[in-house]
């Protein structure tokens, strides 16, 4: 079987993150919920974010995209730094998987852990509020798009890195602002000037306002434009990550 | 010393190989051999590792490759591995070539690293499954795999996962997962650290067969007894170049034996 290869690769990745499932699925997942928890208390009273969305209902998929697409960064980047820094690497570098087949089964394997997360939060949030999903094909797509964007950076940063701290650096530095920035607690449209302009460049943000759209059917953006756009940006850190892998950056001497 | 330890068949460089003199193009054509490499050079900033390396393994061949530290021997498995990439030069296993043809290279290519890595989210059974996998072999690999742990005295600790392992038993791990897939070349690189007596005459065992099946085997290492009991022939590669590439029989037979005939290979290079 043709696709055996890669497969093997991602469902390795899979049982990788599942053999520690306490840290890499349920740590994440009680954070984000206690997020619900906290802010049930303190957006219930305040000034409506969206009009016709309960405030609360507004922040459920915001946080759960954003832990999407940190743990999707999380998965690849650190199996891969942990692979590279323990030499056992060596085994997938040793066998005829290409470069393509690689990136694709790292990031397959992220975007299915984001996935898991960003749905354990939706579900686990259900008890708390009301969320329609009246277009769940637009919700798994901006997911899809996310965990597979956030994948392929994972794997950006984890090539580039040479110690664990510049990976945790990309992290904090990049990751975190990028989609805590996003819109996830806030309206990006209702933002004042340069910080509008400034969200429309985070690729997150439109990430964010398309699941949300999947949600409650109102958008920032045009989901259209989300797309193309978060798809670009999918495209871009592919063709570097692929390019990397091919040159054997950082993993062949 | 060294000049007159040159194979006058498999010569280390600049000379016409074996089948070019005494094979037809036609059988050149269809037999490929086990590891050419000509002219491969390889260097590390200003370190030259590998210096226009010439080097032709024959298919059901043992080979053994010694030198000193940093003489270059695992530079040069990286580089037919594929780990890395030479700067000059072409290499090929079983007639791919390792960068253009890397698929089939790797495929026919099995490779026993130095280091004690493993992944330790797994066990081992699993380990050599997924590595199998990654060759696109599924269930038909598993009585291989079953044999394999045997073979290795593996197989009571088929569930145990990989971080539990002594390191006699993770070497063991490294050699079934480098045969997972059945290849038609075998590089060892000093594949007998750390384990025991019983496991080395195991490995004796499980390299005869495999040179008996008719696959090539290059054995790095620095046992001399290793080298006799295993290999028919023997390259001493020093500062980056193939210094004697020359019969372990030869070799023996010269006064002191091996031993004392690789050092003096050594010495005289390291003097030139």
């Amino acid at each position: 079987m043709i696709l055996r290869g890669p497969y093997t690769l991602f469902r390795k990745e899979v049982l990788r993150f599942r053999a520690v499932a306490l840290q890499t699925v349920v740590a994440p997942v009680i954070t984000a919920l206690l997020y619900v928890v906290v802010f049930a208390h303190l957006v219930a009273r305040g000034a409506e974010i969206q009009p016709g969305v309960e405030n609360l209902a507004f922040l459920v998929p915001g946080l759960a995209m954003m832990s999407l697409l940190q743990n999707a960064f999380s998965n690849s980047s650190s199996s891969l730094m942990q692979s590279k820094l323990n030499g056992n690497l060596v085994f997938v570098l040793l066998s005829p998987l290409s470069a393509l087949e690689i990136f694709a089964a790292f990031t397959a394997a992220a975007t299915v852990r984001g996935l898991v997360i960003g749905g354990a939060i939706v579900v686990g949030a259900a008890p708390f509020v009301h969320l329609p999903a009246r277009d769940p094909a637009v919700v798994v797509v901006f997911a899809i798009l996310g965990g597979a964007f956030l994948g392929a950076l994972g794997l950006i940063a984890a090539l580039c890195a040479t110690r664990f701290e510049e990976l945790a650096g990309f992290q904090s530095f990049v990751v975190v602002p990028l989609s805590f920035l996003s819109g996830v607690f806030y309206r990006v449209d209702a933002l004042r000037e340069p910080w509008r302009t400034i969200s429309l460049m985070n690729p997150c943000f439109y990430l964010v306002d398309g699941f949300r759209r999947g949600f409650f059917g109102g958008s920032a953006v045009p989901p259209g434009r989300s797309v193309a756009l978060t798809t670009a940006a999918l495209v871009v850190t592919s063709t570097a990550a692929v390019a990397l892998l091919a040159r054997g950056y950082k993993i062949r001497s | 010393m060294a000049s007159e330890l040159v194979d006058p068949i498999h010569p280390p460089s600049g000379a016409t190989p074996l089948r070019a003199r005494c094979g037809g193009l036609a059988e050149e054509a269809s037999v490929p051999l086990a590891i050419e490499l000509r002219g491969v050079t390889k260097s590390f900033g200003a370190v030259r590792a590998l210096d226009g390396v010439d080097l032709l393994v024959e298919r059901g061949e043992a080979l053994a490759l010694v030198g000193p530290n940093g003489a270059g021997k695992s530079t040069l498995i990286n580089v037919v591995a594929g780990l890395s990439r030479a700067n000059a030069g072409t290499v090929s296993v079983l007639g791919h070539d390792v960068v253009r043809g890397y698929r089939a290279a790797r495929r026919a290519l099995g490779v026993v690293p130095q280091e004690l890595v493993f992944d330790p989210f797994f066990e081992v059974r699993e380990v050599l499954r997924l590595q199998a996998g990654y060759f696109g072999l599924g269930r038909e690999q598993n009585a291989w795999i079953e044999e394999l742990l045997e073979t290795l005295g593996l197989a009571h600790k088929a569930e145990a996962p990989m971080r539990t392992l002594s390191g006699g038993m993770k070497r063991r791990v490294l050699i079934a997962q480098a045969l997972v897939h059945r290849p038609h070349v075998v590089v060892l690189d000093e594949p007998t650290a750390g384990v025991d007596v019983e496991m080395r005459q195991a490995l004796y065992r499980l390299c005869q067969r495999l040179v008996g099946e008719g696959r090539a085997i290059v054995l790095v290492t620095h046992h001399f007894d290793e080298v006799e009991a295993l290999c028919s022939r023997v390259a001493v590669l020093v500062k980056g170049h193939i210094a004697a590439l020359v019969t372990t029989q030869r070799l023996a037979s010269c006064k002191g034996g091996l031993e004392a005939a690789v050092m003096d290979v050594v010495r005289a290079e390291g003097a030139s």
